[in-house]
């Protein structure tokens, strides 16, 4: 089900706008705009009439909170009537402070709660690969996610299990207390991951970084995003 | 005789020849009974990406069974069952052995009496207790055809024989002083600690939905709304049920399980906690004594 009328990048501004007033700069603050608008616009073989389509690539948002910029890119690619954003966490709107996989059009996960979306996306790689589809699985997660023990037992799963069509998008703006020494992709890169660190707003960076191929092995793109950038 | 985990895997692997949509999620415990196959994954000690995994391979279309020691399956990864499983809406089948003290030697770790009560603060789960190894292949069957989220809590306890699997409780014996609900592997205790009073005896392995109208029907039969639950788990697991059920007559409700009030360090065998914890024939026909009255004292 899908609505008509499909938005550009410069729409965004005004899609945010919609739920947090008249911010100026929330919009171009959200660090993982950027990323999900490469994904949405140039790398997922997805579209709002076709939600159900077992051969679509698969997004899970782990990272559920702020999820301002998610609904925004929902909204210009078609997902989500523009005008749902307007009642956004109000008692009857479908949009909460963390996205409802059973309340929003396209949304593929539940989240909010850290830890849960990369173990689900290994998961579902796992059960594509399974049944012989072709479709990818995007997994974001936030740096400070990885804190969370069960990311860790799902990094050396999907390594071992060569999962190729498995790609993690860790949005890194240096949130995490302790940090990761040595930077992020470390972590994935000692499992057997292949690794890509790119700037988190250079569209271009990004899109290569997602497309890059891994044969044998599960990807993740690092995307840096300037330390404390919020959301 | 076969044990109820065999029964499980031979049903499993049988049913998986068949139907594509059936993967098994292992973390270690019983890799070894399970024979090689793509649909079967061993992720390792790993049991939060092993439930996290599962609920991915539901979201792919498929239909997965999450298996491993109680504790580890439903204690530790407990989050994930609520939301992997939960609040996604995702079907799938979660199956465990080790009861609530099947095996007492290894401790406190090892024990799981609080697995149902857990389920219990979670919609939408179907939870099963066979008695019997019998009684597991069509369980097991029915578990896999469906595309809801059911538990199944296996253990080495068992009565001596099976009786056919239903949905709801099944009277066993006919009484005029009340109704003795007997969970899966206690029924051979509960009949024999009944063996003399003039008790309705019903026996479930379907908990979960509970079988509310089966059980004001056999208090309407008996003619009194005296009900003595006696469960392998937790204590009271299925008492808040058992009075919805009987929330519009007078009743008296009494429960016999695991106890609450404290944590046995004790080893030994599991007959020593079923003694310890009451759940003996001697506990089980005191309570009935002190429930139902001796036909002695009634006479």
């Amino acid at each position: 089900m899908g609505v008509k009328g499909k938005s550009g990048f410069a729409d965004i501004p005004a899609l945010f706008r919609r739920m947090t007033g008249d911010e100026k700069h929330e919009w171009a603050a959200a660090s993982t705009l950027d990323v999900l608008w490469v994904l949405y616009d140039r790398v997922l073989d997805v579209s709002p009439d076709r939600v159900d389509d077992p051969d679509r690539d698969r997004f899970l948002l782990s990272k559920g909170h702020g999820p301002m910029a998610y609904y925004a890119v929902l909204a210009a690619k078609g997902y989500l009537e523009p005008s749902t954003l307007d009642t956004w966490t109000a008692w009857d709107s479908p949009l909460g402070q963390h996205p409802d996989r059973v309340l929003v059009n396209g949304v593929e996960i539940s989240s909010g709660s850290l830890g849960h979306g990369l173990p689900i996306a290994v998961g579902t790689a796992l059960g594509l690969r399974l049944q012989g589809r072709a479709a990818r699985t995007f997994v974001l997660v936030g740096d400070a996610e990885l804190d969370e023990g069960s990311n860790h037992e799902a990094i050396a799963l999907a390594g071992r299990l060569g999962l190729d069509r498995l790609v993690a998008v860790v949005v890194d703006n240096a949130s995490g207390t302790h940090g990761w020494p040595g930077g992020v992709a470390k972590r994935f890169e000692v499992e057997g991951w292949q690794t890509s660190t790119v700037d988190g707003r250079d569209h271009g960076a990004l899109h290569e970084a997602f497309t890059r191929d891994h044969p044998g092995r599960p990807s993740v793109v690092v995307a840096e995003i300037g330390e404390g950038e919020r959301g | 005789m076969t044990s109820m985990r065999q029964v499980f895997v031979d049903t499993v692997e049988d049913v998986m020849r068949h139907d594509p949509r059936v993967a098994v999620v292992l973390a270690e415990i019983s890799r070894d009974a399970f024979a090689p196959h793509e649909r079967v994954i061993n992720v390792g000690i790993r049991e939060q990406a092993m439930v996290g995994v599962g609920a991915g391979l539901a979201l792919s279309g498929l239909r997965p069974v999450v298996h491993t020691y109680a504790p580890f399956l439903v204690e530790r990864p407990f989050e994930q069952i609520k939301l992997d499983f939960g609040h996604q809406d995702l079907g799938g089948v979660l199956v465990s052995i080790g009861g609530s003290y099947d095996d007492p030697v290894w401790g406190r770790t090892h024990q799981a009496p609080g697995d149902v009560a857990l389920f219990d603060t979670l919609p939408g789960w179907t939870v099963r207790v066979p008695g019997h190894p019998a009684e597991v292949g069509p369980i097991v069957r029915d578990a896999l055809e469906r595309d809801d989220r059911v538990y199944l809590r296996l253990s080495l306890r068992e009565n001596t024989a099976p009786h056919p699997v239903v949905e709801g409780f099944t009277e066993v014996r006919h009484g005029g002083r009340g109704v003795v609900v007997a969970v899966g592997p206690m029924l051979d205790t509960v009949l024999e600690a009944t063996r003399d009073a003039d008790v309705t005896v019903l026996y479930a392995t379907t908990v979960r939905p509970f079988d509310a109208a089966g059980l004001q029907a056999a208090v309407g039969r008996a003619g009194r709304a005296d009900v003595l639950l006696v469960e392998p788990y937790l204590e009271g697991t299925s008492a808040h049920l058992a009075a919805e059920a009987l929330a519009d007559v007078p009743h008296r409700l009494r429960s016999l399980g695991v106890r609450r009030d404290a944590e046995l360090r004790a080893y030994g065998t599991a007959e020593d906690h079923d003694s310890a914890h009451d759940l003996d024939v001697p506990g089980v026909a005191a309570a009935v004594r002190r429930m139902f009255g001796h036909p002695a004292a009634a006479a």
